[in-house]
């Protein structure tokens, strides 16, 4: 267990270091800087050059890093070029829309995943095949596109759903989860597709070892045999499979939270990428960056719990 | 090339390779192919549905959506290439020289692909995307080396493979250059793979420039991408829905192709490998072969394991009457297998793999069923409780247990008969326990399904059954995992699962040869045992005669798929009346080390579908006469309590 931390601590502070530090050089290796941008087209270069001491950006960039570093660590992300908001703040108001966003998407991923590989490993023939197909064509189709197909469907036509924005849950409970329900499904989908294929394959190959056929010689009911013995066995592989997943999510909920008008992380770097506010932008990858290192540790500990083999050196 | 051909020869592959390539030739040449200007506004036709002049329908500026599509595709397929360039430049070589160097820089390397992994693309984009404002470039860059951590993973562990072979390590003591390794010995070997990862890959490309160009971070309007399409017509959806489907259909189309070239391509390496390579062909094991004609069923011969009960003079000379298919049950024996036959395959091309064969196992009696692997024998101790797996069957025959005939009996009754009144001690101890549980919940599992209790009963059931087989310190031993005992153990932990119900037949298949050969007659002593204790009855199935001659008073031989031989153990051993039972003996000499696999007999175990028609042992056996062949041989008793398959049995006896 100290192993594990210790390792996870280790490749945490690589992550982080590695994100950050290529955020600052590719930042660095930008055409015109920061006080250009700022000041666009009018400023004198008197106004330039002291914008620049201002912002720090005459320092080298090591210097500048280990500021910016010092800074985060501090709880200082600096602020917006443009509404001079801290960037703590915009993160801590809008982290909490792309958690529910990334939680929700995993959890119906693994549960619906689940129980189409179930259905397909158990049921061979042309229901397996017909599952197969639609995996195919749920890895294939573009997740964004599907999103607004979904949102012409049942928000414009049916208007089950609110076509965008969201709904905070100390609003309404039911008014949160039917803002947030398209699109979480929407991120779900490729990721669905993959994990029913990936527990199909499991599953299968669980149900093919030899414990299966001795636990049915036990008189073991069938019903234990899958959704017990089976079940635990695949979670194994699937484990790993979902942890990998998550860092995809995190990347989905850029495109996501903009088609649905979502006030997340993904949509503030969206817009942030659109003007160039780079402070923001820094920010906000360091913060998906951190996200990703936790989920990590969640994973590994998941693992530890499906995984007896090793849990024991 | 083989494979290349065999990649063609699958139609669904090959649909998907004609698909993408005709998309793409189109996009290319999209000034030949276009109908129409892909920026020429013509505000007649705005919003117009599919027809004649436009046939996708065309935008709200009436542009021609078929038009701003193949052109919009060098765009998507520009970036993509751009990414899948990088994506190989960047990935082969590092996992060739991290695979086949090792040291510093595969440490270094691989250390660098586990955090990639971890890196969330599109925020890398954004940044990189932020500082360098839009344009493909700079993005579908970043998503090739991002992206090459999973081809370097590949390449490297191909390589490594390949570098492990004799035959590299051959050439390398020889003096051959590196160069000439790569090329000829291990580029073969990871072509495939990289072929497979990149269309994957390139799919993935294609996603992801669409949502970047979705979001704007692509070409500047008014110049069509397929994603920055798909942004416009979202502007519209409550008025003019049908806009967004071509764009989105295409690029699922696409992308679609590609995995399935990906997955073709796959198929058709890896059949070709096989081939290269035999000595790794995988699910080389024989089975039963479809197509094949069935084995020609025999005509109800009577095969009966007579009891030493039965051995009267009178018993046994109407054995053949009265134990042959259908005949009724001896009506004191505890398991009565009657003329069971076997197939697997479907019923159109079905294999038998067991034909006709019957036997009594009296109650607290052990009988054995004895043969080389591949004779049927374990296809009979699995059909007794209904676990003969996919596509095995019961054709023809019956299994009477305590009177009542299973193979008639629905898999829910069937399930409630296993465990409480036979239960089977598997092959291999390590792999039948769940590795996943521990020891105390498995068998609580076990003993809770025969019999409820509450859970301080249950926990010393427990801990009895495990003193039972002889465990110290079960108490600990509840806690534990299937993966920290040792083979022995385990095949005790495995005893007690069995006995958990406290069945009245134990069906023990194969019960040591996966063990150690110290630990082999620990296990035997322990069955012994506790059948001298439990009175339970034993069937053991098994190729070795020390197995045999420990645990059991009666045996039948199988060879391919028949009975051909039965008798108590004592006349089996030193008066065998089969050629194929004294073959069988001779080749495990009285002091054989037990546990060793027999020594084989001349010629070759045929397969099911191979069968002939006369005595199936005919093709390797010493006095084997035309008659032999002519047609089946049936099971006769030729003393009391002794049957045998052969028709020079007498000329046997020597
Ligand atoms: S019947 Fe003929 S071929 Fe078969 S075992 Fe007897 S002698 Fe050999």
């Amino acid at each position: 267990m100290i192993r594990l931390l210790a390792r996870w601590l280790v490749n945490s502070i690589m992550l982080l270091l590695v994100v950050s530090g290529l955020t600052f050089v590719l930042v660095s290796l930008a055409p015109g800087d920061a006080a250009r941008t700022i000041l666009g087209q009018r400023g004198t270069q008197e106004q330039y050059l002291a914008l620049r001491e201002q912002l720090g950006l005459d320092q080298p960039l090591p210097v500048r890093y280990w500021d910016w570093l010092r800074g985060v660590l501090r709880g200082d992300m600096g602020e917006s070029m443009f509404s001079h908001d801290p960037v703590s703040r915009l993160v801590a108001d809008r982290i909490g829309v792309t958690i529910w966003l990334v939680v929700g998407a995993l959890l119906v991923i693994a549960v619906v995943g689940v129980a189409l590989g179930m259905a397909s490993a158990r049921l061979k023939g042309a229901i397996g095949r017909c599952l197969d197909a639609l995996s195919m064509v749920g890895v294939s189709i573009p997740n964004f596109w599907f999103g607004l197909v979904l949102v012409t469907l049942l928000s414009v036509k049916l208007r089950l759903f609110p076509v965008t924005g969201y709904v905070y849950p100390a609003e309404s409970v039911s008014g949160w989860l039917r803002s947030l329900a398209l699109p979480v499904v929407t991120l779900a989908i490729g990721g669905i597709a993959v994990i029913a294929k990936q527990a199909r394959d499991a599953i299968s190959t669980q149900l093919d070892q030899e414990y299966v056929l001795a636990l049915r010689g036990q008189g073991i009911s069938e019903r234990s045999i899958v959704y017990r013995h089976v079940l635990k066995n695949a979670a194994v592989p699937l484990t790993t499979v979902l942890g990998l997943m998550l860092i995809g999510l995190f990347s989905g909920t850029v495109l996501v939270e903009s088609i649905f008008a979502l006030p997340g992380l993904g949509g503030l770097v969206v817009g942030a990428t659109t003007q160039h506010d780079i402070p923001v932008v820094e920010g906000v990858a360091l913060v998906f960056a951190l996200m990703v290192v936790t989920t990590n540790l969640v994973v590994d500990l998941l693992y530890h719990v499906v995984n007896p083999r090793i849990r024991t050196p | 090339m083989r494979s290349v051909r065999a990649f063609f020869r699958q139609p669904v592959a090959a649909t998907a390779f004609a698909v993408a390539a005709a998309i793409i030739l189109a996009s290319v040449f999209a000034n030949v192919v276009a109908p129409h200007d892909p920026l020429a506004q013509d505000l007649r036709s705005a919003n117009a549905l599919p027809g004649a002049e436009h046939w996708l329908g065309a935008d709200t500026l009436g542009r021609d959506i078929c038009s701003r599509l193949l052109y919009g595709g060098r765009i998507t397929l520009t970036g993509a290439l751009i990414a899948v360039a990088v994506f190989v430049a960047l990935g082969v070589p590092a996992g060739l020289l991290a695979g086949y160097r090792r040291g510093l820089f595969d440490l270094v390397a691989s250390r660098v692909v586990e955090v990639m992994f971890a890196i969330p693309v599109m925020i890398i984009v954004m940044v990189v995307v932020s500082v360098f404002s839009s344009g493909v470039t700079a993005s579908m860059l970043t998503i090739g080396i991002l992206g090459s951590g999973s081809l370097f993973r590949v390449v490297r562990g191909q390589t490594m493979a390949a570098a492990q072979e004799l035959y590299v390590k051959a050439a390398r003591s020889e003096g051959l250059r590196a160069r000439s390794i790569l090329r000829r010995h291990i580029l073969p070997n990871i072509w495939g793979p990289v072929i497979v990862q990149t269309t994957l890959f390139s799919a993935g490309a294609i996603l992801t420039e669409s949502g970047l160009a979705f979001l704007g971070f692509s070409v500047q309007p008014p110049a069509p991408s397929w994603g920055s399409m798909i942004g416009e017509a979202s502007r519209y959806i409550s008025a003019h829905p049908w806009q967004l489907i071509p764009p989105g259909v295409l690029i699922g189309v696409i992308v679609m192709c590609l995995g399935l070239i990906g997955d073709g391509v796959r198929d058709a390496v890896s059949r070709t490998d096989t081939v290269r390579r035999p000595g790794r062909r995988a699910g080389s094991r024989r089975r039963g072969q479809a197509g094949r004609p069935a084995a020609p069923a025999v005509p109800a011969a009577p095969a009966a394991l007579s009891r030493p009960g039965a051995a009267s003079p009178d018993a046994a000379s109407r054995t053949p009457a009265s134990t042959g298919a259908g005949a009724d049950p001896q009506p004191d024996a505890i398991l009565s297998v009657r003329g069971l036959t076997v197939a697997f395959g479907r019923a159109d091309s079905q294999t038998v793999v067991v034909q006709d064969v019957s036997f009594d196992v009296g109650p607290g009696e052990s009988v054995g069923v004895v043969g080389e692997s591949g004779s049927g024998k374990t296809v009979v101790a699995r059909s007794v409780i209904g676990l003969l797996g996919r596509g095995g069957r019961v054709i023809s025959g019956q299994v009477f247990f305590d009177g009542q005939e299973l193979t008639a009996l629905p898999p829910a009754a069937l399930a409630k008969i296993r465990g409480r009144d036979i239960a089977l001690i598997p092959q291999e101890p390590t792999t039948t326990l769940d590795p996943a549980f521990t020891i105390g919940k498995q068998i609580a599992e076990v003993v809770r399904r025969h019999d409820r209790r509450p859970r301080a009963e249950v926990r010393a059931r427990v801990i009895e059954l495990l003193s039972l087989v002889g465990l110290a310190e079960p108490e600990t031993l509840v806690g534990r995992y299937p993966h920290e005992l040792s083979g022995g153990m385990a095949q005790r932990v495995g005893i007690a699962l069995a006995l958990a119900g406290r069945p009245r037949l134990l069906i023990a298949d194969e019960p040591t040869t996966a063990l150690d050969v110290t630990v082999q007659q620990q296990i035997l002593d322990l069955l012994r045992d506790l059948q001298d204790r439990l009175g339970m009855a034993i069937l053991v199935v098994t190729h070795d005669w020390g197995v045999l001659a420990d645990l059991t008073e009666r045996a039948g031989v199988m060879y391919a798929g028949q009975v051909v031989e039965s008798a108590p153990i004592e006349d089996l051993y030193h008066r065998p009346l089969s050629p194929y039972t004294r073959a069988l003996i001779a080749a495990n000499p009285h002091n054989a080390t037990k546990g060793e696999p027999l020594p084989s007999i001349p010629g070759q175990v045929l397969a099911p579908a191979d069968w002939p028609i006369g005595c199936h042992f005919a093709p390797r056996c010493a006095l084997a006469t035309p008659e032999c062949s002519a047609g089946p041989v049936e099971l006769r008793p030729a003393e009391p309590g002794h049957s045998v398959r052969c028709l020079h049995s007498a000329s046997a006896v020597v």
